[in-house]
């Protein structure tokens, strides 16, 4: 199996999807040439202007043409260049695009991708390294995808595009770089709705996305050394959330430790913790997040306020005391 | 302004004028069930504007997209959205465009080529953009209406997707229902230009004002702007002056505007304007054919069941 990085993986998704489907088009600022974060290199190239254009700076404009467009039976692809300007497509993503199917009793749903980069450590400051998951969790109709591997970036961005409703596809700009084996082809497919099993352990489960779920599995070594056996799930998919698989381990192990690269409130470590309580009875659990602060620009102070190791390893620790 | 120089035959003139009438009824008959209770929530109404829409849709083509404001009872008509759904939907019914889950906000209507009425002001824009977009990358050939008000010229969904379609040169016409208030407020007040049409050279697109209680003038203008979208070569912002005979919404009378203003608007009203052009024995007829179907609509909406939360439901739609 070829080894590439997480943004080839981005890259060869979405070309593999405009191959496959005449509906689907790819837009967003500064896409044609490949985008700052290099994940649309040479797309314009092979599938032309009409499938791949760049677009003004107006992330509210292209997304509502998405998703008036998706409506008409296209399936449109847009790239918000940081997940910070989510805050700018809200209006039509959660009062237009994710209502639709519903209100409308089901006359037509809306098969549009959003996907953007988010999460910390890159030094970007405030308004370029949130993680803004938390301002979607509360709106139904919106699937909400959350990759950590190039596999998965590969294949929950090729489910995102071929699902029938708008999904929001987060990608940690600290993993395009990353590198790892992905399928080709068909093969390559992960369905939406299910979280991956990363490390089995019977004493302590930690759930983790994104980048969060590497800083998971560097705590479980540490934790290993001291005999602690902490099963990591990652979550893949926020919405749907894959309930069952948390609250099986969480059932196995009694004790559940959420990260989360984002406040403490309004997030999904909370929800996560909300299931499994109701799911799996009386467990004992953590969160692990960021400080309710803007995200600080000095690195003293940014990998202060993100999810570490020791942080992670110290909430299991106590919870297995 | 613009105003009607074609001629147009005694059928279309009867048909137009049949379209604006079944708008003016209908929007009296839901004020009415909306002050007594019966419709509940709130309600926009059109009477005063049914030139505009009716004026603009009848040169449309199956196929086509329209999306409208929360002011949207019109425009669902002139598209030939069925009375009686429409209805059953603002009374929350089974049968409604919606199934009872939209409400007159938002009403939804594919099948007669709307997209929908929004609730957000400048939601109408968004959508109608999008199927501008679709339209020229599917090479289908259908044009795009967006129906906003004075107010939603304010809104960043109006100066983001018009310079978006203008600099794609999508297949649109921006229709600008300019009733003078945006909600509560005059629109002078509240906007930085007196002239709404002078944005739209900022957009790379020609502005055409139009008379917006003569529907025959704003037919004639909408088709000109639909012919050039057609032709590819771009969108057109249309302003059609008008005036709503109504306050905002339901709990609102329309205290603030003067008196000699309403009245002088009154006067222009488009339904009597158009019913001059008409054999009086044309306009006696329509109106019994018009009142009658409104009953029979009204007596078939309120007879039909209400929703029931059993029925199973999902925000997404299932593979």
């Amino acid at each position: 199996m070829p080894e590439i990085s997480f943004r080839e993986a981005v890259r060869d998704a979405l070309a593999e999807e405009l191959e496959r489907d005449g509906r689907v088009f790819v837009m967003g600022e500064d896409v044609e040439p490949g985008g700052v974060f290099n994940t649309t290199p040479g797309l314009v190239e092979r599938f032309g202007k009409e499938r791949v254009f760049d677009t003004p700076i107006s992330e509210l404009a292209f997304t509502s043409a998405a998703f008036g467009a998706a409506v008409k039976g296209m399936r449109p692809v847009v790239e918000i260049m940081f997940g910070d300007f989510l805050g700018l497509v809200i209006d039509t993503l959660v009062n237009q695009a994710s209502k639709y199917w519903y209100l409308s009793n089901e006359q037509a749903s809306v098969p549009l991708v959003v996907r953007s980069a988010v999460g910390g450590g890159a030094r970007f400051g405030a308004c370029h390294s949130q993680t803004p998951t938390g301002w979607f969790l509360g709106e139904p109709g919106l699937k909400l995808v959350a990759p950590s591997t190039p596999a998965d970036a590969k294949g929950l961005l090729k489910s995102a595009i071929r699902d029938d409703n708008p999904v929001v596809v987060f990608e940690h700009k600290m993993l395009y770089g990353r590198k790892g084996e992905v399928p080709d082809g068909e093969a390559s497919v992960v369905p939406l709705g299910r979280a991956a099993v990363r490390r089995q352990g019977s004493d302590v489960t930690v759930v983790a996305a994104m980048a969060m779920c590497e800083i998971a599995l560097a705590a479980a070594d540490e934790l290993a050394s001291e005999g602690i056996e902490a099963e990591v799930i990652d979550l893949r998919t926020l919405r749907p959330l894959d309930v069952d698989t948390i609250a099986a381990s969480a059932e196995k192990t009694g004790r559940l430790v959420v990260v989360e690269e984002g406040p403490p409130t309004g997030g999904y470590a909370s929800d996560v913790i909300s299931f499994a309580v109701e799911e799996a009875g009386p467990i004992r659990a953590r969160r692990v997040s960021m400080p309710d602060l803007p995200i600080p620009f000095a690195a003293s102070l940014e990998d202060w306020a993100r999810p570490s190791v020791g942080q992670v390893a110290g909430a299991a620790r106590a919870l297995a005391a | 302004l613009s105003t009607a120089s074609e001629t147009v035959g005694t059928a279309k003139l009867d048909e137009l004028y049949e379209q604006m009438l079944r708008i003016r009824l209908l929007e009296d008959a839901v004020h009415r069930l909306f002050l007594n209770n019966e419709i509940e929530g709130t309600t926009h109404l059109y009477q005063g504007q049914e030139a505009v829409s009716v004026g603009v849709c009848d040169v449309l083509e199956p196929g086509d997209t329209v999306a409208a404001t929360y002011r949207g009872h019109g425009a669902a008509l002139a598209l030939g959205v069925d009375q009686t759904r429409l209805l059953a939907e603002l009374l929350g019914r089974e049968t409604g465009t919606n199934g009872g889950r939209g409400g007159s906000m938002n009403v939804i209507d594919l099948e007669r080529d709307l997209i929908g009425c929004f609730g957000i002001v400048g939601g109408s824009i968004a959508a109608a953009t999008g199927a501008g977009l679709a339209a020229q990358l599917s090479r289908d050939g259908s044009v795009a209406v967006a129906f906003f008000g004075d107010g939603a010229t304010n809104q960043a969904y109006f100066h983001e997707c018009l310079n978006f379609a203008g600099v794609r040169r999508l297949p649109l016409l921006y229709v600008c229902e300019n009733n003078l208030y945006g909600e509560w407020s005059s629109m002078f007040h509240v906007t930085a230009v007196g002239e709404l049409l002078s944005r739209a050279p900022g957009y790379g697109m020609p502005g055409v004002e139009v008379d917006g209680n003569d529907v025959l003038a704003v037919r004639e203008v909408a088709a000109e702007a639909a012919a050039r979208a057609r032709r590819g070569d771009g969108p057109t912002l249309i302003e059609a002056k008008t005036y709503r005979h109504k306050g905002h919404s339901r709990v609102d009378p329309g205290k603030y505007r003067p008196k000699e203003e309403v009245d002088e608007w009154l006067g222009r009203d488009p339904i009597p304007r158009l019913a001059a052009r008409l054999d009086g024995g044309a306009v006696a007829r329509i109106q019994e054919r018009v009142e009658r179907e409104l009953e029979a609509a009204l007596d078939a909406a309120r007879s039909a069941p209400f929703p029931s939360p059993d029925r199973l439901a999902s925000a997404f739609k299932e593979a």
